[in-house]
C-alpha cells in the first residue's frame, strides 16, 4: 500500500510539474514573447510540483513514524483495566507483542480472548490509519496544487520561489549532521540516564566487577548486579595499547622510508598496496584474528613453553594494529611531506646525512601532525568493534596481561544487545551507558587531534 | 641609453675598493660544468675561477641557472634524484668530487644560505649548534657553548638573542632569521658560503645588516652570492659572474662588468633591457 | 672583524683524522640503519598484506566447489504425485538410491550410519528438481547431490582421517612413565597405578563420604607420581572416570577413610589407545567408523564422487548445513540496504555540500555544522548502531533487522564521506566558471546546478563510490539492529523483511562451529572484498578518466 501511495505521489507530482508548465506556456502564448514574464515556464512547473509533492511527502514520513507508536499507546489503553494492572513494563511490553504477533497472524498456543480482541482491534485500527493516511496525503497534494497553480501569473516570480524552496529544502539537509549527533547524543544521554536510576554511577566508573549477565535473571532485575566497568576500560585500554604498539613502528618508518628514500616506482607499488589495507571491511581483520593469528601465536607461545590464550589481548591487538598501519603511515606521510622542502636543505646544506636530517630535523618539525595522527588511530582503536568482538574476551577480566584474554567497551556494546533487546533491564541500558563513555571518549581525543594537526598545517602554510 | 650609463656609473661609486686583487689566490675552480634535470639541460660548460677570501656575485635573468651552478659547488644537486652535473668543480685544487671527499665533509667546508630563511624549528641555540653536533665539532657542552656564541657574534646577532638562546628560531624576525642562517652556516667553520639570493625575502635595513656582515666574513671566507640586485652585486663583490640562458657570458672585476661590460647581452641585461 | 674571532676559527677541525673519518662512517652507519627500518617497516605490511590474502583465499577457495555424488534415482511414479510433486518423500527416494550402491549394508545402525555420507539438503534438492521437471517422473534420472560437511572436507583434504592424539611432549611423558612400570593392561584397557590418600578432610560433614571430592584425592595421587615434576596438564592422562571408580571403591568400604590405598587409575582413551594399539594417533571424532571411510572409497573409486564449481554458495539461502549455505540472503539484504543508503545520503550529501560550499553565509552555524561533519566521521560505527537502535527500533518503532534501517544507519555513516569529497570537487571547480556564469546573467542556484554541478560530478561520484564501499563492510551497526537473522529462505526478500547483509553473513558464519564454515566464511570475504574491488576500480576509472585537471 504504502509503496503504491508513494506511487501516485509521484506521479501527481510529475502531472504537478506540467500544470504550472501547461499554465506558464498560456501565458507565453497570450503576451507574446518571454520579454513580458518573469521567469521560464519549467519555474513555474517547479514551483507547483514543489507545492505538490513535498508537504504531502513530509506528512507520509510523519505519518509513518508516528502511526506505530499512537496505536500502540491506543491498544494499550484499549485493554481491560484487570489484565494489566498488576503488570510490570516489561510483561506489558510482553504482552502487546504478542498482540501483535496475533494480529500478524503468527498465533503460537491459544491466546486469550484479550488478546484476540485486542488483535482484531489493532488490526482494524491499523486499517483505519493507513486510509486515513492515503486520503489526507493524496487531498493534500490535491489541494496543494490546485492552490499554488492559481498563484502563477505572468509577473510572478517563480525562479526566485524555486530557489527559495531549493534553499531551504539544502539548509533542511545541512541540518540532518547536526541532528545525526544531537540523535546520538540524546539517545545515549537519555538511556544512560535510565541505566543510572537503576546502577549507581560510582559502581559503574570505579567497580572491578563487571558481569552483566547476571542481572539476566528473572528474580534480581537490578539487585546486586555487577556492573563495575574498570576491567572492561582496561581492557580496552590494553588492546589499543598493543595495537598502537605494532602499529606506530611499522606506519611511521614505512612513512619514513617512502617519503624520503623510496623511488617514485617504489611509492607507487608500495602506497595503493598500503589502501588496500586500509580499506579491509574489520569483519575481514576480526576473521583473520581467529583463522590465522591466533592460532599462530598459541603454536609460537606453546614453543616458547607458555601458553597464550586463544582470544588473547595480543592477538586482537595486533591485527587492530595491521588495520591501523596505513591510517598511521598516511597521516605521518602527510605530516612529513608537509616540513617545507627549505628544511630538508637547509639541514643537507649543513652537511647533514638523510638519516640525521630526518631524526633531528624533520620528525620534530613534524611531530605535531604524527602526534595528532597518532592521537587519531587511538581513538579509532577503541572505537573499532568487530575484531574484537571476533577475537578478545569476553569476560571481563582485570588483568594486564597480554596473553589472556580481555574484554572491551565495544565487545560488551554488542554483546549486551545482540539478540532481542529490552529496553528496561541495566543489561541492555549499560550498554549504552558504555556507548556514551566512548562516545565521549572518542570525540575528546579526535578534537585534540584534529586541533593539534590543524595548528601544524597552519605553521606551514 | 645615455641616461642609463650614467645610472650604472653612479652606481659604482658605492663599490668598495677590492682589495688585494693582484695577489688573488683561487679558491674554487670549475671546469665544463653541465648539469640536465633530466632531459633537460640547464647549465653548458661553464669554467670559472673563484678567488679566496673575496665575494663573487652571480647575476643573470631568472632561470639562467645561477642556483644551480650554485647548488653544484656544495654537491646539493646530488639531493635532486633527477639532477645530474658533468665537469669538474675542486675546491683548493681539491676535486670535490673525488671518492675520499665525503659530501659530509664537504657541506660541512662550504656553508650555504638559503633565499628564504629557514630556520629550524628549535631553540637559537639548537640551530647554531646542529652542524657542530651533527659533525661532532665539539668536545664538551662548554666548547660548543663557544662555537655557538662565536658564530652568533660573528654573524653579529649576539646581542639580539643573548638573553633568547633557548626561543625557537623561527620566532626571529626576517632579517635576524637569515642572519641566524648564516650564523648556523659558520659554525661548522666552512671556507666557502654559497648565498642564495639571501637578501631577497628582506626590507632594505635587514639587507643592509647582511651586506654588512657579508663584506666582515669576506676577511676569512669565500663568498659567492648570487642576487637579482645589480646594486647589491655592486656593493658586496669583487668579482661578478654574468650568466644567460645557462651560459657564463662573462666574467670578471666587478667594476669592469658595470663599466664596460665586454658582450653585448651583459650590457643588456645591467642597463636593463632584459631580465 | 675581530682578530680573536677570526683566530679561534681558524682551529678548524681535522677531517682527515682517524677519528673524524670513523665518525662519518658511524654517521652513514645510522643512516643505512633507519634506511634498513623502513624497509623492514614496508616489508612486514606487506607481508602480512600477503599472508592476510593467502590464508583467505588459501581457505576459502574450498567453498567455490562442493563435492557431490552422483545418484541414479528413479523418480517412482506410485511415489510421486504428479499434481503435487512437492509433498512426495523424498528423503526415502534418495536413500534408497544411495543404498543401492550399497547392497552389502544391512541392519539399521549401519545403514544410518552409510546416511552420514549424503547432506541433509540432498532430499530437497531433488525435491526442487522434480518440481521443476514433472515430465522425467517415471524415468531414472542422475542428479548431482552434496555429501555432508565432513566429507566434503575430506574430499578437499581439508581434514584428515587420522588425528594426532598426543603431542610429542606427551609421548615422551608416556614412555617415562611406562618404563617406571606405573602403567599396565588390566582386564583389556590401560591404568596407572599409584598409590591414593583417601583423606578425611575432603569429606564433607554434610552430604559425607557421597559429597567428598575424590577428584582432588586422585589428583593428589597423581601428584605423587611425578613428584617435583608435576604440572597441571598431566592430569588428562588419566579417565574422568576415575573419580567414580574411587567413589564406588570407598562406597563399598567405609574403613578406608584415613588409609592410602592402591589403586589402578584409567587411562584417558587417547592414551589408552597408545598403550594398547602403540598408535599415537585415532580416527578423527568427525567420522563415526572406518566403515564410512570405505564406503567413501568406494564411491570415489567407482567414479561417482565429483567436485564442482558451486553457484549454490551464491544463489542458495543461509543453511545450518556449512555444504548448503550460500550467500543470497546476504548479498539480496546487502544490496538494498546500499540501495537506501545511497537513495538517501547521496542527494543529501550533495545537498549539505553544495550549500555550505556555495550558499552559506559564514556563521557561527554553519561553523557548527562543520565541526559537527568532520566529528561525525570519526564517531565509531558502533555508535551509530546505537543510534539505530534506540531511535529507529525503539523510539519510532521500525521493524528489526530490515534493509531499510540498515541503510538508514549506514546513509549517516556515509553522509560525512560524501559531504567531504563533494566539497573537495566543488573546490576544485574554477572560480572562472562561475564567474563566467554570473556575468552572462545567471542566478546563483542556476550556476551551481548547471556549471559547477556538472563539473563536480565526477569527483562526487568517486567519493559516493568509496563512501558506499565503507558502507558495504561495516558490520557492528548492523549487528545491533538486528541484521543478522537467520533466514533460511529467500522468498521473503523485502526492504521491511528481516535480512541479513553479507559482512554480519561473514561474522555469523565465523562463528559456526561446524568445520566447513571456516571455508565458507572465507569464501564469503573473498566475494564481499570481490565487490569492494570492484567498486575502487570504478572509482578509480572515474577518478582518472572524467576528473578534469584544472
Ligand atoms: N629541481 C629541478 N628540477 C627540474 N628543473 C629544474 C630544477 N631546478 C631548476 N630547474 C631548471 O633549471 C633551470 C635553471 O634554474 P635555476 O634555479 O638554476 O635558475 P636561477 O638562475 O637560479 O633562477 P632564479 O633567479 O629565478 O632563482 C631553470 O630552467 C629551471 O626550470
Ligand atoms: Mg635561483
Amino acid at each position: 500500500m504504502l509503496s503504491y501511495l508513494l506511487l501516485a505521489l509521484l506521479v501527481l507530482t510529475i502531472a504537478a510539474y506540467y500544470a504550472g508548465l501547461a499554465k506558464a506556456r498560456s501565458f507565453a502564448a497570450a503576451t507574446g514573447p518571454h520579454k513580458s514574464h518573469h521567469s521560464l515556464a519549467g519555474y513555474h512547473g517547479a514551483f507547483v510540483a514543489a507545492w505538490a509533492g513535498i508537504p504531502s511527502f513530509l506528512l507520509v514520513v510523519l505519518w509513518l513514524l508516528f502511526q506505530g507508536p499512537v496505536v500502540d499507546q491506543l491498544l494499550i489503553a484499549s485493554l481491560p483495566v484487570e489484565r494489566i494492572q498488576n503488570l510490570d513494563a516489561g510483561q506489558l511490553n510482553l504482552l502487546v507483542s504478542e498482540i501483535k504477533s496475533v494480529a500478524k497472524g503468527n498465533i503460537f498456543g491459544e491466546p486469550d480472548e484479550v488478546v484476540l480482541a485486542a488483535a482484531e482491534r489493532y488490526n482494524s485500527w491499523n486499517a483505519i490509519a493507513s486510509w486515513a493516511m492515503v486520503a489526507s496525503v493524496l487531498s493534500l497534494t490535491v489541494v496543494a496544487l490546485f492552490v499554488a497553480r492559481s498563484m502563477l501569473a505572468p509577473r510572478f516570480r517563480a525562479r526566485n520561489h524555486v530557489e527559495s524552496i531549493t534553499t531551504i529544502l539544502m539548509i533542511t539537509c545541512s541540518l540532518i549532521a547536526i541532528l545525526t549527533t544531537v540523535g546520538i547524543v540524546t539517545s545515549l544521554l537519555y538511556e544512560t540516564m535510565r541505566f543510572f536510576s537503576m546502577v549507581s554511577p560510582l559502581e559503574f566508573f570505579f567497580g572491578l566487577n563487571w558481569e552483566p549477565q547476571i542481572a539476566m535473571r528473572d528474580d534480581q532485575v537490578t539487585a546486586g548486579g555487577a556492573f563495575g566497568a574498570i576491567p572492561v576500560y582496561i581492557g580496552t585500554l590494553l588492546i589499543a595499547l598493543i595495537a598502537m604498539m605494532v602499529a606506530t613502528p611499522i606506519g611511521l618508518y614505512s612513512a619514513i622510508y617512502l617519503t624520503e628514500y623510496a623511488s617514485d616506482r617504489l611509492r607507487a607499488v608500495v602506497k595503493p598496496l598500503l589502501e588496500i589495507l586500509a580499506g579491509i571491511p574489520t569483519v575481514v581483520y576480526g576473521f583473520f584474528a581467529v583463522l590465522t593469528v591466533a592460532p599462530a601465536m598459541r603454536e609460537f607461545g606453546e614453543l616458547l613453553g607458555f601458553s597464550i590464550a586463544p582470544n588473547s589481548a595480543l592477538a586482537a591487538g595486533g591485527v587492530m594494529g595491521i588495520m591501523l598501519i596505513p591510517f598511521i603511515s598516511s597521516l605521518s606521510d602527510d605530516a612529513l611531506n608537509a616540513v617545507p622542502q627549505s628544511l630538508r636543505d637547509g639541514s643537507y646544506g649543513l652537511g647533514a646525512t638523510k638519516g640525521e636530517t630526518i631524526t633531528r630535523v624533520l620528525l620534530p618539525a613534524a611531530l605535531p601532525g604524527i602526534m595528532g595522527g597518532i592521537l587519531l588511530a587511538v581513538s579509532r582503536a577503541i572505537g573499532e568493534t568487530m575484531i574484537v568482538v571476533m577475537a578478545a574476551g569476553i569476560i571481563a577480566a582485570l588483568t594486564l596481561n597480554p596473553f589472556e584474554p580481555v574484554t572491551t567497551v565495544t565487545v560488551q556494546i554488542v554483546t549486551l544487545l545482540i539478540g532481542d533487546t529490552e529496553f528496561d533491564n541495566p543489561k541492555t541500558l549499560a550498554a549504552f551507558a558504555l556507548g556514551l563513555v566512548l562516545f565521549i571518549a572518542t570525540l575528546v581525543l579526535n578534537v585534540i587531534a584534529l586541533t593539534i594537526v590543524r595548528r601544524y598545517r597552519e605553521q606551514y602554510d | 641609453m645615455q641616461q642609463l650609463r650614467i645610472g650604472a656609473s653612479e652606481m659604482l661609486s658605492t663599490v668598495k675598493p677590492s682589495l688585494a686583487e693582484s695577489v688573488a689566490e683561487t679558491k674554487i675552480t670549475a671546469r665544463g660544468i653541465s648539469v640536465f634535470y633530466g632531459e633537460k639541460q640547464a647549465l653548458f660548460d661553464v669554467d670559472v675561477d673563484i678567488p679566496k677570501n673575496s665575494v663573487m656575485a652571480f647575476i643573470g635573468p631568472s632561470g639562467c641557472g645561477k642556483s644551480t651552478f650554485l647548488r653544484c659547488i656544495n654537491r646539493m644537486n646530488d639531493t635532486i634524484p633527477i639532477a645530474r652535473v658533468e665537469g669538474t668543480i675542486s675546491i683548493d685544487g681539491r676535486d670535490i668530487n673525488d671518492p675520499e671527499l665525503d659530501v659530509v665533509e664537504l657541506r660541512a667546508r662550504v656553508g650555504m644560505v638559503f633565499q628564504k630563511p629557514n630556520p629550524f624549528p628549535k631553540s637559537i641555540y639548537e640551530n647554531v649548534a646542529y652542524g657542530p653536533r651533527i659533525h661532532g665539532l665539539a668536545n664538551s657542552k662548554s666548547e660548543l657553548d663557544g662555537i655557538v656564541e662565536n658564530s652568533l657574534r660573528r654573524a653579529g646577532l649576539m646581542k639580539e638573542v643573548q638573553d633568547r638562546m633557548n626561543e625557537p628560531g623561527t620566532g626571529l624576525s626576517g632579517g635576524q632569521q637569515q642572519r641566524l642562517c648564516i650564523a648556523r652556516a659558520i659554525a661548522t667553520s666552512p671556507d666557502v658560503i654559497l648565498m642564495d639570493e639571501p637578501c631577497s625575502a628582506l626590507d632594505p635595513i635587514a639587507t643592509a645588516r647582511v651586506e654588512e656582515l657579508i663584506d666582515e666574513l669576506r676577511e676569512t671566507l669565500t663568498i659567492i652570492i648570487v642576487t637579482h640586485s645589480m646594486q647589491q652585486a655592486a656593493r658586496v663583490s669583487q668579482r661578478t659572474a654574468f650568466f644567460h640562458l645557462g651560459k657564463l657570458v662573462e666574467e670578471s672585476e666587478t667594476n669592469t662588468i658595470f663599466t664596460n661590460p665586454a658582450d653585448p647581452r651583459t650590457q643588456d641585461y645591467i642597463t636593463g633591457r632584459f631580465g | 672583524m675581530t682578530e680573536i674571532a677570526a683566530e679561534s676559527m681558524r682551529a678548524t677541525h681535522d677531517w682527515s683524522s682517524q677519528a673524524a673519518r670513523r665518525r662519518v662512517k658511524r654517521r652513514y652507519a645510522a643512516d643505512r640503519r633507519l634506511q634498513f627500518y623502513g624497509i623492514a617497516a614496508i616489508g612486514t605490511a606487506m607481508a602480512l598484506l600477503a599472508i592476510l590474502f593467502t590464508s583467505l583465499i588459501h581457505a576459502g577457495i574450498a567453498a567455490f566447489t562442493t563435492t557431490k555424488v552422483e545418484l541414479a534415482i528413479f523418480l517412482d511414479p506410485t511415489q510421486i504425485d504428479r499434481e503435487k510433486p512437492a509433498e512426495a518423500n523424498y528423503r526415502k527416494l534418495v536413500r534408497g538410491a544411495f543404498k543401492a550402491y550399497f547392497p552389502d549394508v544391512t541392519g539399521r545402525s549401519q545403514e544410518r550410519e552409510l546416511y552420514k555420507i549424503l547432506s541433509n539438503g540432498a532430499d530437497y534438492i531433488v525435491r526442487d528438481y522434480v518440481v521443476a521437471n514433472t515430465d522425467k517422473i517415471g524415468q531414472t534420472v542422475k542428479l548431482l547431490v552434496p555429501v555432508s560437511d565432513p566429507f566434503d572436507q575430506l574430499y578437499k583434504r581439508i581434514i584428515p582421517r587420522q588425528i594426532d592424539a598426543l603431542s610429542n611432549d606427551r609421548i615422551i611423558l608416556f614412555e617415562a612413565l611406562k618404563q617406571q612400570g606405573v602403567l599396565s593392561v588390566v582386564d583389556g584397557s590401560g591404568v596407572a597405578k599409584t598409590t591414593v590418600y583417601i583423606d578425611p578432610s575432603k569429606v564433607p560433614l554434610e552430604g559425607g563420604l557421597e559429597a567428598a571430592d575424590y577428584d582432588a584425592m586422585v589428583k593428589e595421587g597423581l601428584r605423587s607420581l611425578f613428584l617435583n615434576e608435576y604440572s597441571r596438564s598431566y592430569e588428562e592422562i588419566i579417565s574422568d572416570a576415575a573419580a567414580g571408580n574411587l567413589k564406588a571403591l570407598v562406597a563399598s568400604d567405609p574403613s578406608l577413610v584415613g588409609k592410602t590405598i592402591d589403586v589402578e587409575l584409567p587411562l584417558a582413551a587417547n592414551y589408552d589407545n597408545l598403550l594398547l594399539a602403540g598408535q599415537a594417533t585415532m580416527r578423527n571424532p568427525r567420522f563415526s567408523s572406518d566403515d564410512e571411510f570405505a564406503w567413501f572409497d568406494s564411491l570415489e573409486e567407482r567414479g561417482l564422487i565429483a567436485n564442482p564449481f558451486t553457484w549454490e554458495l551464491f544463489f542458495n539461502a543461509d543453511s545450518r548445513f556449512p555444504e548448503l549455505a550460500g550467500l543470497m540472503g546476504a548479498l539480496s539484504g546487502s544490496f538494498l540496504a546500499l540501495l537506501v543508503c545511497f537513495l538517501l545520503s547521496f542527494p543529501i550529501g550533495i545537498a549539505t555540500a553544495v550549500y555550505l560550499e556555495e550558499f552559506a553565509p559564514k556563521n557561527r552555524i554553519t561553523d557548527i555544522i562543520e565541526v559537527n561533519i568532520n566529528n561525525l566521521a570519526a564517531v565509531p560505527s558502533v555508535v551509530f548502531g546505537l543510534l539505530g537502535l534506540a531511535l529507529f527500533l525503539n523510539t519510532f518503532g521500525m521493524p528489526r533487522s530490515a534493509p531499510l534501517v540498515g541503510g538508514m544507519v549506514l546513509a549517516l555513516m556515509t553522509l560525512p564521506t560524501i559531504i567531504v569529497a563533494t566539497r573537495a570537487a566543488l573546490k576544485a571547480v574554477p572560480p572562472s566558471i562561475r564567474e563566467a556564469a554570473l556575468g552572462v546573467g545567471a542566478s546563483k542556484q542556476q550556476v551551481t546546478m548547471h556549471h559547477v554541478l556538472p563539473l563536480a560530478m565526477p569527483g562526487i561520484l568517486t567519493g559516493t563510490i568509496i563512501g558506499l564501499a565503507q558502507a558495504l563492510g561495516e558490520t557492528a551497526p548492523l549487528l545491533l539492529i538486528g541484521m543478522n537473522a537467520f533466514i533460511p529462505s529467500v522468498e521473503n526478500i523485502g526492504l521491511t523483511q528481516p535480512a541479513m547483509a553479507l559482512p554480519t553473513q561473514i561474522f555469523s558464519w565465523a562463528d559456526s562451529p561446524e568445520r566447513g564454515f571456516v571455508s565458507r566464511t572465507s569464501a564469503a570475504i573473498l566475494v564481499l572484498l570481490g565487490f569492494l574491488i570492484l567498486m575502487n576500480l570504478i572509482a578509480v576509472y572515474l577518478r582518472s578518466k572524467l576528473e578534469r585537471k584544472w
